[in-house]
């Protein structure tokens, strides 16, 4: 310490200790930020910070994301018929062990299978004779449904709905 | 409405941003050693800063090419600590010395095999399949100091070194690596098996004395290296790595206690046979007694003037480079700690204890983000091996536990534990590149219906590509 007053060298000591806290709240921030992943990005939606600073923004709740609970039967033989939802896939066809037993001519024995993925359900041909149809094109391979999309396997007709 | 979903970010940007921030703090505390000696700011200190900054980009590189969603944490913290440490053992460089150099040579050959490990394994499930094969490598890493000809002796009360011509290695750091991997490999294969079968007493389920072999295993090991290598903390950072991670398989308290237990008992009998035990623990409990503080060997001179180095550092502590570190034995590997509490102080310290922390819990984010049970176990180990670590090392010299010989993960000098130490970030790096990514969903493409494209080009692309990269699936 020949030419550097002792004065920098004191303010260069506080300061690393200032660098090192600076370091790990950055480090913290970005965790804070990276919790988000993984949950749904609602665009446009206030933050819960936004709200609380403007509590005008609250005035508009947007919606709740829904998740499907429950699979209804829109058309065909079975049409009214409500089957909740639960984690696990289901089967569809005339076949006695299907979840769903289609009593349609026109499905196949194991027709489709509808089963979830993350938070989306996924429906899936199964080499049906006569074809599934999301939203009247023809499956070639799995496919997200969305809530309120038609699904045709031969005269049924099911949909998701929350 | 809206159906979102859950879309992986890389954020390696942020990672770069750390980088440099860590950089600072590194290549800072550099310059403060330098400032406060001699020397200056001379071209030794700018050489070793950019050969640092150098490798700590090339890894970021690396990551963006081999592990684009790798947690962007983990690297920024151990660079810090890395570049402190580097700092602070230049900082005990006497005239001559070169443990500073070394420490740095050291750190480029650590981070080359990282990246290595990164570049070539690519996927950590891989590991899984050498699930016995690590086993027998454990046994015989931890054998090796013992065979005659490349063992370098008794160094320092404890046998845990070979030499292989003018280097020295402690390969029981290479060997918590492979146990780790043994014991995740076994535990996701064997977890059902334990975790179902035994008889219940009270409120716990005791496994079946059968199932017991491989924590029979773990616990003749750690006494092993207990009694043959005289190496106490070696011995319960293995033994406390088995427990954590048949604990973390199974979520059954017995195994932690019935692991107590045997530990405790086992360390009682070494206590009251073996003479460095005792010497620990007598200098541990009896440290301010005047006739245990000059006793040599196993006196208690070495963590007293550790305290009183931190008692002078205070609170802001007396400046790098400003303190008398050089009263205190081995102040820059196993008393590194006391050399933090005294020239950056009680605020320096926790910075560093945090910076720990963080790395333990993006470690264990990683193995709760990941899904196969082996990755799980192996990030879980891994990331508790690091905290035990500093638990040991930091209790012991703020005698909180008796003073046991483990390195402070990245700081403390040492090529064998730092080597050991970047190849757990490389593997936790990797873990958390397969926990964060998007989910590998090659059997059925997820993407919307393309509408132009006819449906026999979409069947095949739906088709995966034989040994493609996970990569190959990415979301929009």
């Amino acid at each position: 310490m020949n030419d550097i007053s002792e004065l920098t060298i004191t303010a260069l000591r506080f300061g690393f200790l200032l660098l090192l806290w600076v370091l790990i709240f950055s480090i913290v921030s970005t965790m804070r930020r990276d919790f988000q992943i993984g949950r749904k990005a609602v665009t446009g939606a206030p933050t819960a910070r936004e709200v609380r600073k403007h509590p005008e923004l609250a005035a508009s709740p947007t919606p709740a994301i829904q998740h499907a609970r429950n699979l209804v039967v829109t058309e065909g033989p079975l049409k009214g018929t409500t089957l909740p939802l639960a984690a696990s896939p289901i089967l569809l066809g005339r076949a006695q062990e299907a979840t769903l037993v289609l009593e349609d001519d026109y499905a196949s024995g194991r027709h489709a299978r509808l089963f979830p993925q993350g938070s989306r359900w996924f429906i899936e041909d199964l080499g049906s004779t006569n074809g599934t149809y999301l939203a009247d094109q023809q499956l070639t391979r799995a496919l997200p449904v969305e809530l309120g999309v038609p699904v045709r396997i031969g005269k049924t007709v099911i949909e998701l709905r929350p | 409405m809206i159906q979102t979903e859950t879309t992986p970010k890389p954020r390696r940007n942020v990672e770069l941003a750390l980088i440099v921030l860590a950089l600072v703090v590194g290549i800072g505390a550099s310059a403060l050693v330098s400032i406060n000696s001699e020397s200056g700011l001379d071209s030794d200190f700018w050489f070793q800063s950019s050969l640092l900054a150098v490798a700590a980009f090339a890894f970021h590189v690396v990551l963006r090419l081999r592990a684009k969603y790798a947690d962007p944490v983990i690297l920024p913290i151990v660079v810090a600590l890395n570049g402190l440490g580097l700092a602070l053992i230049h900082r005990m460089d006497g005239p001559g010395d070169d443990t500073g150099n070394n420490q740095l040579r050291w750190t480029l050959i650590a981070m080359a095999v990282s990246i290595a490990v990164i570049w070539f394994l690519k996927d950590h499930r891989i590991l899984r399949r050498f699930t016995y094969i690590s086993l027998a490598a454990s046994a015989f890493l931890l054998v090796l100091p013992l065979v005659p000809g490349i063992s370098a002796g008794e160094v320092l009360g404890a046998s845990v070194w070979i030499r292989i011509g003018p280097m020295t290695f402690q390969p029981g750091e290479i060997a918590k690596i492979t146990l780790a991997i043994f014991f995740a490999g076994y535990l996701s294969s064997n977890r059902d098996l334990i975790l179902l079968a035994g008889r219940k007493i009270g409120p716990m389920q005791f496994p079946r004395f059968k199932d017991l072999g491989p924590m029979i295993t773990a616990w003749l090991v750690s006494i092993g290296v207990l009694v043959f290598q005289r190496d106490l903390g070696s011995s319960v950072l293995f033994f406390g790595l088995f427990i954590v991670m048949i604990y973390v398989a199974t979520s059954r308290i017995s195994w932690v206690v019935i692991g107590l237990a045997l530990i405790l008992g086992g360390g009682f009998i070494a206590s009251k046979i073996f003479s460095h035990v005792a010497f620990r623990i007598d200098s541990w409990i009896n440290a301010f007694t005047p006739e245990v503080f000059g006793r040599s060997p196993g006196g208690s001179g070495q963590i007293v003037q550790g305290l009183f180095g931190m008692a002078d550092g205070g609170l802001v502590g007396t400046g790098l480079g400003q303190g008398r570190p050089d009263l205190v034995p081995f102040a820059n590997s196993d008393m590194i700690v006391a050399l933090i509490g005294e020239e950056l102080g009680l605020i320096g310290l926790f910075a560093v204890v945090m910076l720990y922390l963080l790395l333990f819990t993006r470690g264990f984010r990683a193995a709760l983000g990941t899904r196969d049970a082996f990755g799980k176990l192996l990030a879980c180990g891994l990331s508790f091996a690091i905290a035990l670590q500093c638990f040991v090392v930091i209790g012991g010299v703020t005698r909180l536990i008796p003073l046991t010989g483990l390195t402070t993960p990245f700081l403390a000098a040492g090529g064998s534990s730092l080597l050991a130490n970047w190849i757990i970030v490389g593997l936790l790096l990797m873990i958390s590149n397969t926990a964060r990514g998007p989910i590998d969903t090659t059997p059925m493409v997820n993407k919307p219906p393309a509408s132009s494209t006819n449906p026999a080009a979409r069947k095949s692309s739906a088709v995966p590509t034989p040994g493609a990269p996970t990569e190959a699936v990415k979301h929009p």
